[in-house]
């Protein structure tokens, strides 16, 4: 399969999936749920890397601007340096790690044991049935994940200059809320609206297209990670340059 | 009714199935039967649209599945109650949400009107009370009674059995035997079970057919037609 052809697939893929009947009474607790998995259970994990981002951005800012600039700088570099680029790709990245791969690996298990063709038997369209609560329950979870991974990092920042860098929670605040412009904060969360469709779809489309056994299982976990990882850098870019550029 | 007329089926060079036809007659059970590897499963999927096939039609109630759009194939397959081999039960529900799951997806039925479908279920079947169980609890054979209560939720008008006493015991055979007789007295729905146990055809079916290279062909007197 060449590379247009399986941008083509991909893509047929993402539209089959989503632009169908919803059938909202029966899929809602089925996005709820995805939601939940997404949302809830990466949580913790988004969590430990928003601190280590937030107490690296501080050090790093400090080692380049102290003693050259106000104090205050570090607050408007660390915040839009958060916003803009660490928040979004680094939250999207573990989520592509931890939900995409379990995403193909159900979808490929359910393959491979039948459990697909028995909903097309069922006369349950699996692409509803699998695809759409995963996609859509992405879409809302990795926004929200997002600006809570911001708030900690710039949280975690803020208290470490106040008590080891001899900066003030004040003046640190002051230069967050400043150099505040919503055009950077919301482009960044466009950035994760973004990602979290390429994120789900990736593990979708690689757990739909298993055949054969567990092997093929494990592949399909693999390439969905490294596609959606691949994806995310590639629409970070894009985005940025529609956005900021 | 069910009519498969000139059904061909190849993968790459391999010939699966050439020119297979019968018909399911209503209120009838028919059996396949064969050998493994002959590509029983094949045609029980192909008559469902769910392999395409090279070449012949399946009509049900004179609505040919090969050319219908995909809404029209989902109305069929309405009309299908599936046993699959390997149960195909969905491993992330219990026995209760597996068999729910097509009454709450065809249906408008309550929640109590639901429940109360799933136990009348689970009595045919003979698993009251095993409702909360995930299918990995449950025996070979139980789970495939679990497979024909979900196969029996929306009524169906046919029941297709894929091989439904393969790798069971005696005793589970004889249950899953006398389920199929039960089924077909009780429902009056027709289907088709396809096997290589011959006492299993025997058992059940109205009409045997034997499938083997690809070709059908009816078996009358049966012990005879084997041996020969």
């Amino acid at each position: 399969m060449n590379l247009f052809s399986a941008i083509g697939d991909f893509s047929s893929f993402f539209i089959r999936s989503v632009f169908i009947s919803w059938q909202l009474r029966q899929t809602r607790y089925r996005i709820l749920r995805q939601v939940y998995e997404v949302g809830i259970n990466s949580l913790p994990l988004i969590l430990i890397i928003a601190t280590f981002v937030g107490l690296v951005s501080i050090v790093q800012t400090s080692y380049q601007v102290a003693g050259s600039m106000p104090r205050y700088i570090l607050g408007a570099t660390v915040g839009r340096m958060v916003m803009i680029e660490l928040g979004p790709i680094l939250t999207a990245l573990m989520v592509s790690g931890r939900c995409a791969s379990s995403m193909a690996a159900e979808i490929g298990s359910m393959r491979v044991t039948e459990q697909i063709d028995a909903l097309e038997i069922m006369a349950i369209n699996p692409y509803r049935f699998l695809n759409l609560p995963r996609i859509i329950g992405t879409f809302i979870a990795l926004p929200v994940l997002t600006v809570i991974a911001e708030f900690d990092a710039l949280l975690v920042g803020g208290l470490y200059a106040h008590f080891f860098l001899d900066v003030p929670f004040g003046v640190f605040n002051y230069g967050l809320t400043h150099f505040f412009y919503a055009r950077e904060f919301f482009g960044g969360l466009m950035k994760s609206l973004f990602f979290s469709v390429v994120i789900a779809t990736s593990g979708c489309y690689f757990g739909f297209r298993v055949r054969g056994g567990a092997r093929e299982v494990g592949k399909a976990a693999t390439f969905a990670v490294v596609t959606a990882s691949i994806l995310v850098l590639m629409l970070d870019f894009l985005v940025a340059l529609v956005i900021f550029g | 009714m069910i009519e498969i007329r000139n059904l061909s089926k190849r993968f790459d060079s391999l010939v699966v199935l050439d020119d297979v036809s019968f018909r399911v007659n209503d209120a009838s059970l028919v059996v396949v039967l064969g050998p493994s590897g002959t590509g029983k499963t094949v045609l029980l999927k192909a008559m469902l649209g769910l392999l395409p096939v090279d070449s012949g039609e399946v009509l049900f109630d004179g609505r040919e599945i090969q050319t219908a759009t995909e809404k029209e194939i989902y109305d069929i397959r309405k009309q299908v109650g599936f046993v699959f081999q390997g149960t195909a039960l969905f491993d992330s529900m219990n026995v209760a949400d597996n068999i729910a799951l097509p009454l709450c997806e065809h249906t408008t039925l309550s929640a109590k009107e639901i429940r109360k479908r799933l136990c009348s279920l689970l009595e045919v079947v003979g698993m009251a009370g095993k409702a909360n169980l995930y299918p990995q609890s449950l025996s070979g054979g139980m789970k495939r009674l679990v497979a024909v209560a979900r196969a029996l939720a929306l009524n169906p008008k046919y029941l297709f059995y894929d091989e439904p006493t393969t790798g069971l015991d005696p005793i589970m055979t004889d249950r899953v035997v006398g389920l199929i007789k039960n089924l077909k007295k009780s429902h009056t729905s027709s289907g088709i079970v396809v096997t290589h146990d011959l006492e299993t055809a025997k058992a059940v079916g109205d009409e045997i057919y034997m499938l083997k290279k690809g070709r059908i062909k009816r078996l009358k007197k049966i012990e005879k037609e084997l041996y020969d």
